[in-house]
Parts: C-alpha cells; structure tokens; sequence
C-alpha cells in the first residue's frame, strides 16, 4: 500500500510537471491580460521543435563524427521548444495586441495551427529519418533522472523528492520564481496592473504594448517546454502523433484551479498529474480501462463547476482578461 | 502641421479608427489577405523543397479534377458545414462550444445503438428517421449540459465543452474494446452497419448534402427573421440588454445550445450512416473544431460557410493527395487553415482602422 | 471677450502652452485649432459644455492621445508627449473623471505603479512615504487599503497623491467635483488652494459655473472643439460665461410646471437588498411614486440607485420588502394593486404593467449598440404579435416618427445606435420607452454626457409626461438640476432613505449632509406631493450637463 502511494507521488510529478509548466505560462500570459487559448498548439509546436532540436543536433555530431553531449542536447531542446512556444504566442500577440483580433478565437486558432504544426513535422521529420524520429540514449538519459549526492540517497524522501529528471526541478523554481515575481517585484506589481486595468496602467506610464507582448511572448515558451516534456520525458525522445493532445487544455483548466497563483499551481498540477495517471497504479474493480482515462476530464469539468459556484475578488482572473486594450478608442 | 522640432519624436506610425469602408474595399483587403497567406503557406512548401505551384495545383486537381474526387470533396464538405452552422448559433451568442467533436461523437453513437442492433428488425426508412432523431437527441443533449451550467453558474463553457470531447472520445473507445466490439474480430473495433441501413445516394453522394443545403437556408431565416433568432443576437451583444428587454438568457442559452449540439449530433449521423458506416475514434476527425474556422471564416453567415466549408473541404481533400503524389504529410491541411486564419483574423483590423504614417498628414492602407 | 496671451506667448511664466492643436477621431473632430496657456501657479478653469473636447484637449497633454496639429511647449520649451511616462517627466500630472485605479491593489501599490525605483516593491518604506505626502497636503488615507473596499472620494484622494508623488507640479483635474458631496468638494477646493500656495499650477475641467467662481483665477472656455477665448475669473459673471460656453445668451432655467391631480403609482415598501459581497445594497427603503410629480433621487454615486431601479424593474434580486404598482383596469376603472417585486420583465409586462426604465448604461443595457434602430425600437415589444416571426414594420415606422419628432441625427434608421453621439443614442432610449405609454418612468442619470440643448430637451421630455400624469423616477448626479426638475427629492445614503424633502426649501448643504448621514432629516419624511407651493428659488444662472 505504501510502496503504491509513494510510486504514485512520483508518477503524479513526472505526469504533472508539462501541465504545470503549461499552466505557469497561461498564468504569465493571463496576468498581462491576454486569454490565450492556445495551450495546446503552443506545447504542440514545443513538443516537435525541442524533439527536431536534439534529433538534428545528434545527426550533425554524427556525421561530423564526434559524441553527442547529453546536456547540450538537453539545452537544444529546451531553447528550440521554447522558441517555437513564443513564435507561436508572438503571432497570437501580434493578431491580438496590435491587430486586436478577437483573442478567444485567435487562441483557438492557434490551437489548431500549432496541432497542425507539430503534426506535420513529426510526421515529416519522421518520413525522412526513414520512419519514425528518435533521439539517441545519451539524450534519453540526459532527461531521465538525475541523482544528486547525499539528498538522492535520503531513504524514502529521497526518492520522492530528489530523483526526478531535471525539467521537474526547472519547473517548480519557475513557479517558486513567478510566484515572486508578481507578488514582491515591482514590474511584476506593473504587470499585474496591466491584466487588470490596462487604461490604468498606461495612464500611469506603464507601456501595456510592451508588457503584454512580453509576457504572452515569455509565457508561450514556457508552454512550449511544457511541450517538450512530453516529447523528451513521456514519450521517451520519439514523436507520437497526437502526443500533447488534451494536456495543453487541461493546462488552461488548471490556471482556473489554481487561482492564477504559481504556488498554488504546483499542487493542482500534482494533483491532475495524479489522475492522469492513476489507472496504471489504482485498479478499481470493474471499471473498464477506456471509462478510467476519463477521470481527469471528469475531475475537470467538476471542478470547473464548482469554482464557478463561489467568486472571489482577489483570486479571480485577472479582470482584462479576453478584452483588447486600444489607448485611443472612444 | 506640427512642430519642426517635435516631428523627429512623433510615433512612426499611429492607428485610427476608420469610418465605416465600402463592402467592396472591404473585400478586398479580405482577398489580399487569403493571397498572402497562401503565399506564406508557399513559401513553407518551398522551404521543403517542393515547388508550391505543382504542389497547390495537385491539390486543386485533387479535389476537383474527376467526379470521384468531387464527390469525396462534397463528402467532406457536408459535415463540415452542418457542424459550422451549429456551432455559428451557439457563437453568435457568444457562447464558446468547442465540443462540436463531442457531440458529433455521441450523435454517432447514439444514432449507431440503433443502427447495429435494430437493422435487422426496422425497415430502412423508419431506422433512419430513428436513427436521426437518436444522434439528434443526444448531440443536442450533450451540448444542454455546458449550457445549463453556465446559465446557473456562469461556468467557463470553453473549458466544459472541451473536456466533453475528451469524455466522448473515450467513452468510443471503450465500446471499441468492450460492449461494443465487433464479434470475431482481434482488433478493437465496431462491427459495420448492414448494407441495407445506409444512407442512400443522390448523385453519388449520400443524401446529407441536400440536407445541408435546405439547413443552411432555414438556418439563416432563423437567424434573421424568427423571434428566438433575433433573442440569440441579442444575448450575444449583452446579457445585461437581453435581460432588460425581458429575455430569458438562461432559457436562451439552453434552447440555442440544444440546437447547436443537436446539429452536431446530426452530423455524427450523417457521418456514421453516408459515410463511415462504422463508428472510431476518428468519426469525427477534427471536424469540431476545423468548423469554428468555417463559421468564423464565413462571419457567422449560412450562406457564407457553404462556400468556405467547400474551400476548406478542398484543402483537406486535396491535402490526401498531396501525400500521396509529394509525400507531404496530410496534416499539412491544418497547418495551411490555420495560416489562412490567421491572415484572415488579422486582416479585419484594416478594415476598421487606417494608419497614419509618421510626418504624412493620412495614409490609407 | 478678450482674447488675451499673445502678448504673453513669449513669457517664460507660462507653465503650459498649446498651440492651434486640432484632434479628430474619424469623421468627428474633437479640437481644432485651439490654444490654451496656463500661467505658473493659477488655477485655471476650462470651461464647456459636454462635447466642447475638454478632456479630450487635456487627454494630449496626459499622453493618452496624441494631437494630429500644432505645438505643445512646457515651461517654454516644445515638447512631443507621446505618452502618459512623458507627460509625468514634464511634470504634467493628470486626475481622470473615471478613476484609472487597479481595483486588487492597495492605495500605495497604485501610487508607485509604473514608477522606477528597484527590483522589488518595499511596502513598508512605500507606505510610509505616502502616509507623510498625504500628511502634508491635509488627507486622510490608509495606504494599505485596497482600493475595491474604498469610498470615491477616497479613490480621488489616491489618484491626486498618485500624481503628487511623481512630482507633478502641473495638475490636471477632469470633473472632479462630480462624485463628490458640496461639503467634500469645498475640502479639495482647500486642498488645490494649499496646492496653489505650494507653486503647482492647475488646471480644472468643469462645466459648472458656481465652482469657476469659486475656485479659479482665470477662465478658458471651449465650444464645440473649438478655443473661444479666455476671461479673468474677477471681471467675469455667470451669464457671460454662459453665453460664451453656449454660444448664445440662454436661460438656464428648468421648467417645473405644477400638476393638479396626482395619483400613487408606485409604492416600495422596505425595499432590501443585498450586493454581490453580502452587503445591503439597499436597507429598508420606502417611498411612493404619484403620477404627475417628478420624484429625484440624489446620493454620491454607489448609495444604491442602482439597485433601485434595477430591483423595481426586475432586474436585481431583493431578499425583502415589496413593491405595490397600481394598475387602473380598462374599462371599470378600479384600480389594483400589483406586487411586481421578484417578478421578471416580461413578466411585470404580461400583468398589464407599461413601466418604463432608462438604465444607467445605455449601449451596456438600453439598448444593443451594434443593432439598428429598428432592432432596438423593438427590443421591448417583439414579443407582441403572434407567430414565430418578428414583426419588423411597425418599429421601422415608429423609429421614423421617433426621429422626425425628437430632431435624431442620424444617417437612417439602418445605421447601428452605436454610432451615434450620447445625446442622439439618448434619445433613441427615452424615445423608445416614452412610446409605450408607461405610468411610471424610471430615468437614471439621462443627461450625462450630453450638451446643453440634448439636456434641456430632455428636461422637456420627462415635464411633458410628468404633465401627462406619468409618475417620474429621476435619478440625478447634479444637485442643482435635481433641486430644480424635482417635486420631491429623496436622498440615499448607503442604501438607506436618509429623508424625503421639498427642494424648494431645502438647501444644498442641508442634502449635502443627508447624503453622507442617514439620521440628519432636515424636515418630515416623505413630505406629501399635494402641498407644492407655487414660488420657486430662482436659479443661480448654473449650467448642468
């Protein structure tokens, strides 16, 4: 029993860690005002940019003849994907801050562009390399996990706590980091001004423009590592299509759960990794595997409702939220 | 003229707000944007090492260029514009369903508990109207439960009906590999739909197209001319004017989402009874959500979404083709709409807006 | 008039000098050509009516719009303010109307938003610093009040120390006066003349002649976008204020023609209601509506006139008390007395009832900005004929008789109401309600926003139904035109009646008091509607918006 709660916990860290980092960056995103619906294609085009980074880098070590370095790789991966996050968040910024496109549906279009993206180059990618794409294991174990002296060797906790690859470890110092950020930094106090009341913001000589073009731009790379952690960790270094689907929306749901705070973020992503993953550790009886898979969504529109039964002033989205900001409308 | 001194300072280039444009420039900067973004989706195609004309000719060629490949296109097309339709009315009272994948999955479904199990005992005809009224029913019923949520609670209709689609899609799963699975066969699947169940053709298309055709004209006297239509318009510009003029908006809310679910239900029972004669994970193949594209595309206009559902349709259809003649990956489609999109979200804001260029007096764009 | 200051354009005493700016949105132009200059330590008032550009010429000096001609200089030098950042490096701080204030943050936090300064936000060193600021100009602040628990005259103070802090020393204040009580607004009159001691120049932007006289030294006035000159406040009087701001010697005096018979409509009795916190909205009020007398309603704003209307219209949830509409039969003539409380609209309509509401909010409630006249005329009435259709004709007609007989401009009737200016999507709304022959009209601040002649026709309007037998609720922000318009004047005070009095008799600060106490009742409540004397106070010659 014991020994299943604590493979549990790990399991549900691992399964959680793209989600928080999925929701970290909606925060981010959401705090300047910006909805962006767009999770999902952001850690989409992540997901197959960071896997392309390693697997081209790999290639070129190869036949340059030499030995691929596992942290570079890891580096690679992590920079490519969260560059494809932010282009993809940029051309969202662009429709919705200096286009001012509606931003429900520019989201949602970046949903289906991003889907359509790593997709297609997954597949592309894979039809060159004559099948399928896969990293090589010194890049696997570059993302398998680490083990750091003494705490790793901890009994019990440290297993728990310290033998995780180290896009976990990345995640919760972001969110430690953002949380932070918004509560004792003074651009972050600016930032959250803009996502409330953008009129104010600028009246008082804080560049909106600037501030949420770069926190959408910033928040869709850390989407698009959240990406990455699928193709990287979950999937192992090889592209399965469809990998991320659902996750980037329940990272969207999650911003609801965790209030729009870092902090809280990292439970509610441990917790929804957890039900993404029970199955394999908690049978129930007569409950046929398919009907199990729903649980997180089920425990999602649950949620959902509940929240919206109570409302709350501070935790609350921020009010700007899904409306674009012009300076001269009338 | 402003100053001489402050002219090096004044912004490059500053935006206001156009009075209102012609239809016909208006139409314009639309055509110009849809150029450019298959310019960019060329350029894309090129950076693969393809030559973009061969390839968006195959595509057109693909779609168009034999009756067999027109009728696949028309085929695809039909869904695509039922589920547009349904889920315009449910956008133009800013009701965000993004479920259409759901309830075109438990239309078919629905609509397949009849159509495996009680073949043998109905005649054709009173199976199909059965058949329609189930996936209608339960599309339509699948789309109340967001509704009502939300008119009670307010609850985020986006997220609820997103998480519908993933409850749908594994709920088919589940009749995939238990109750539901096909008998002798090894793999997970579901058994067809016998031969004298389905849809009949109209010039070699199943009958759904007609069907389409005569919702896209009462969709749009519906819209326009009903009371309950012109309810929707307002709840869509404000809860707060519908609730003043002594509308119900929870009643709205309700009424309209069963109309927009029961659509994508239809359309789940068109799909499994014209076209699939089987029921997978993929009945509904993007559809659900590749219809906002049309429905926003087209401004929420029936007749509208009749063209571009074609258009896009042809895409996709030519899309297959690519991958078979360049070894382009088919999920190209996507990739191209969402371009398309894109230039045609941003293209809107030159329409109600000019930019004034710095030191020029007024520049038209 | 003079037009005075070329001679001094020069001088390097003037703190600010525009110079034929020209500002248009669209079509419309906001300023064209006007100079305006502010000496170093006055306070100069600028005068207009709505829709002269005040705010909008004040706006290009804050940063938040930029002219499309001429020159602005600070202090004597030209200078381009781009945005709100350059204004505060020049010094120019502006207090907007609407308060530019972050609900979820405290005063202080909205102090030092967007301000330099290190890496982190100290609030304890913060705090302190407002606290002594607001010392030294006599507030009284708790700068770690959120903003969303504080009373507006408690945001005004946050915004004025907002731009004090950045060290402004030209202020800009839009309307300041307009949400506060008579006895609040002498206490920032103070505080500007402390300013004014202190070397700040000033700039207010009002339209209500009794506060340039009180508070300014000179006088700008603006007409219609354009500059019409400038006077010194001591050798000026209101009627020449008044005819340079209207272009025309006019009387500013309202109307309130005496109606013999009145009959109860409306009678609220214990009216509570909460808000969304929890918080009684509305605390045991009660009151009657008689036709034929125009009922006012004052209060600062958010005392519950908002619920009010809403709850007796149907539209906000009460959790006591009721509401008694008297309905007279067709026919028989008897009268019956309806409980309409907790009932919807359409339902409050179904029993008979022809109520009539102009809500606050008029494109956000009263009407749907992006439909058509048509559209909008029949929000209200599509239900009336039968079948599944909506009848389209006879709003057409109707909004053709509505803006032929209330002068609406507008290209026709296809075009959106959205697009029309305040006083014409105004008359839109009270066009469209009057229609239904209503026996009780609810108006809630009908003429904000709109310029002189819209609000005199609006004035006309609601005496011509008042005359008609109609029982008008008037829910006002300016004292003066509610004294005036009203027969009787009720006084709200956080959600509770602090009384009901004559407003021929009473006086201003007398209404003053009752809006921030509910126990000072300067005489019996809910005087009776019979016994209106036919001598009225006089106007003082003020103009109201």
């Amino acid at each position: 029993m014991f020994s299943t709660l604590n493979s549990l916990f790990i399991a549900a860290v691992l399964a959680g860690t793209p989600l928080l980092l999925g929701a970290l960056g909606e925060i981010l995103t959401e705090k300047s005002g910006n909805l962006n619906l767009g999770v999902e294609g952001m850690m989409f085009m992540g997901a197959i940019t960071g896997l392309a980074g390693s697997y081209y880098y790999e290639q070129a070590v190869i036949k340059a003849g030499g030995s691929v370095s596992g942290v570079l790789s890891a580096l690679i991966a992590l920079l490519c994907s969260f560059l494809a996050g932010s282009f993809g968040a940029l051309i969202y910024s662009f429709l919705t801050i200096t286009l001012r496109a509606n931003q429900n549906v520019t989201g949602l279009t970046l949903t289906i562009f991003g889907t359509g993206f790593g997709n297609f180059f997954g597949e592309y990618i894979g039809q060159k390399a004559g099948g399928y794409v896969a990293v090589s294991d010194v890049t696997k174990a570059a993302f398998s996990k680490i083990q750091i002296p003494v705490l790793s060797d901890i009994p019990v906790l440290g297993k728990l706590l310290f033998q995780y690859n180290w896009l976990v470890y990345f995640a919760i110092i972001l969110a430690i980091a953002m949380a932070w950020f918004f509560n004792r930094s003074r651009v972050g106090l600016n930032l959250r001004a803009v996502g409330e009341s953008p009129a104010t913001a600028d009246a008082a000589g804080i560049d909106t423009t600037k501030y949420k073009y770069f926190a959408t731009v910033i928040g869709g790379g850390i989407c698009g590592i959240g990406g990455m952690y699928m193709s990287m960790v979950t999937t192992s270094g090889v592209w399965v299509h469809g990998c991320v689907s659902g996750y980037g929306w329940l990272a969207v749901a999650l911003v609801i759960f965790a209030t729009w705070s870092p902090l809280r973020g990292m439970l509610v992503a441990l917790v929804f990794g957890g039900l993404t993953i029970m199955r394999m550790y908690v049978n129930i009886p007569g409950l046929p595997a398919q009907i199990y898979d729903m649980l997180p969504y089920v425990a999602t529109i649950l949620v959902l409702v509940i929240t919206s039964m109570r409302e709350s002033k501070e935790h609350a989205q921020p009010k700007s939220c899904g409306t674009n900001y012009f300076r001269e409308e009338r | 003229m402003s100053a001489e001194k402050g002219k090096g300072k004044e912004p490059l280039i500053r935006m206001a707000k156009r009075d209102t444009l012609s239809n016909q420039k208006a139409w314009c900067i639309r055509g110009v944007a849809l150029l450019l973004s298959l310019i960019t989706g060329g350029l894309v195609i090129l950076a693969l090492g393809h030559n973009p004309f061969s390839v968006y000719t195959s595509m057109v060629v693909g779609a168009w260029g034999s009756s067999t490949v027109i009728r696949e296109t028309i085929k695809i097309a039909v869904p695509l514009l039922i589920t547009a339709i349904g889920i315009s009315f449910a956008f133009k009272m800013k009701f965000w369903n993004i479920g259409g994948e759901g309830q075109i999955i438990v239309g078919a479904v629905a609509a397949g508990y009849f159509g495996l199990f009680t073949a043998h005992i109905l005649p054709k005809v009173p199976l199909v109207i059965l058949m329609m009224l189930a996936g209608i029913l339960a599309g339509g019923l699948y789309g109340l439960l967001p509704a009502v949520c939300k008119a009670k609670w307010g609850t985020n209709e986006t997220l609820f009906t997103l998480m519908l689609n993933y409850i749908a899609l594994a709920f088919v799963k589940y009749l995939m590999n238990g109750p539901w699975k096909a008998p002798g066969s090894s793999f997970p699947k579901i058994a067809m739909l016998a031969p004298g169940a389905r849809l009949t053709k109209v010039l070699g298309v199943h009958w759904g197209w007609i069907l389409a055709l005569v919702i896209v004209v009462i969709s749009s006297i519906y819209l326009s001319k009903t009371k309950q239509g012109y309810e929707i318009a307002v709840v869509g510009e404000s809860n707060n004017t519908a609730r003043y003029a002594g509308i119900n908006v929870s009643k709205v809310f309700i009424r309209t989402m069963f109309i927009s679910g029961a659509l994508c239900g239809l359309v789940g029972m068109l799909q499994f009874a014209g076209a699939d004669y089987t029921i997978t994970e993929g009945i509904a193949g993007g559809v659900g959500f590749t219809a906002i594209t049309v429905a926003w595309l087209a401004k929420m206009n029936p007749y509208g979404m009749l063209v571009v559902s074609v258009f896009i349709a042809m895409l996709e259809r030519g899309a297959n083709t690519i991958q078979t003649q360049f070894k382009i990956p088919a999920s190209a489609a996507d990739l191209l709409i969402g371009i398309i999109l894109f230039f045609m979200l941003g293209c809107e804001f030159f329409i109600s807006y000019r930019l004034i260029l710095r030191g020029k007096e007024e520049e038209d764009v | 008039m003079m037009k005075e200051g070329e001679d001094l354009s020069a001088s390097n005493e003037l703190a600010i000098k525009m110079h034929r700016i020209t500002k248009t949105f669209g079509k419309v132009i906001a300023n064209k050509d006007v100079d305006l200059e502010l000496r170093e330590g006055e306070i100069l008032a600028l005068l207009g009516e709505n829709g002269s550009g005040k705010t909008t010429l004040m706006n290009m000096l804050s940063g938040i719009y930029f002219p499309d001609h001429g020159e602005i200089y600070v202090h004597g030098k030209p200078v381009t303010i781009r945005s709100p950042k350059n204004a505060f490096s020049l010094g120019i701080g502006m207090i907007h109307q609407h308060f530019r204030l972050v609900d979820v943050l405290t005063a202080a936090e909205n102090i030092v938003l967007g301000l330099d300064g290190g890496l982190t936000v100290n609030r304890k060193e913060i705090n302190r610093k407002v606290e002594e600021l607001a010392k030294r100009y006599g507030f009284d602040l708790d700068p770690s009040k959120k903003v969303y628990n504080m009373a507006v005259s408690e945001k005004q103070t946050v915004e004025i120390l907002k731009v004090l802090y950045r060290g402004a020393d030209i202020l800009i204040l839009d309307e300041p006066t307009a949400v506060l009580t008579p006895q609040e607004t002498e206490k920032l009159f103070a505080v500007l003349r402390n300013m004014k001691k202190d070397g700040k120049s000033i700039i207010i932007i009002t339209h209500k002649l009794n506060e340039v006289m009180a508070i300014s030294d000179r006088v700008a006035i603006l007409r219609k976008g354009e500059y019409i000159g400038v006077v010194n406040t001591a050798e000026t009087n209101q009627a020449q204020l008044t005819e340079m701001m209207v272009g025309r010697p006019i009387s500013l005096k309202i109307d309130r023609p005496e109606v013999e018979e009145k009959v109860e409509r409306l009678q609220v009795i214990g009216l509570t209601c909460l808000n969304g916190d929890g918080v009684k909205a509305l605390d045991d009020v009660s009151f009657t509506a008689y036709g034929g007398e125009i009922l006012g309603v004052a209060g600062i704003a958010g005392s519950g006139q908002k619920e009010l209307c809403e709850a007796i219209a149907g539209l906000y949830p009460s959790i006591g008390g009721s509401v008694l509409y008297s309905v007279e039969h067709e026919g028989t003539g008897t009268v019956v007395k309806e409980r309409i409380l907790g009932l919807k609209p359409d339902e409050i309509s179904k029993k008979g009832i022809a109520m009539a509401y102009v809500p606050e909010d008029r494109l956000g409630m009263g009407l749907v900005a992006g439909m058509d006249m048509t559209d909008n005329v029949m929000l209200r009435s599509y239900k009336d004929n039968k079948g599944i259709f909506v009848d389209r004709k006879k709003p057409r007609e109707l909004s053709e008789k509505l803006i032929e007989e209330l002068e609406i401009v507008t290209p026709g009737v296809e075009t959106p109401v959205g697009r029309l200016s305040g006083g014409n999507v105004q008359k839109v709304l009270l066009g469209r309600e009057i229609a239904c022959s209503p026996s009780v009209l609810i108006v809630a601040y009908p003429v904000r926003g709109l310029d002189i002649n819209s609000s005199y026709r609006i004035y006309d309007l609601l005496n011509e139904q008042k005359r008609k037998g109609v029982a008008v609720i008037f829910i006002g922000e300016d004292l003066d035109v509610l004294m005036e318009l009203s027969d009787r004047l009720m006084v709200l005070c956080g959600g509770k009646v602090s009384g009901i009095v004559d407003p021929k008799t009473v006086t201003k600060e007398e209404i003053g008091l009752m809006m921030i106490h509910v126990d000072h009742k300067p005489e019996d409540q809910g005087a009776a509607a019979g016994d209106e004397e036919e001598n009225r106070n006089e106007t003082d010659g003020e103009v109201r918006s």
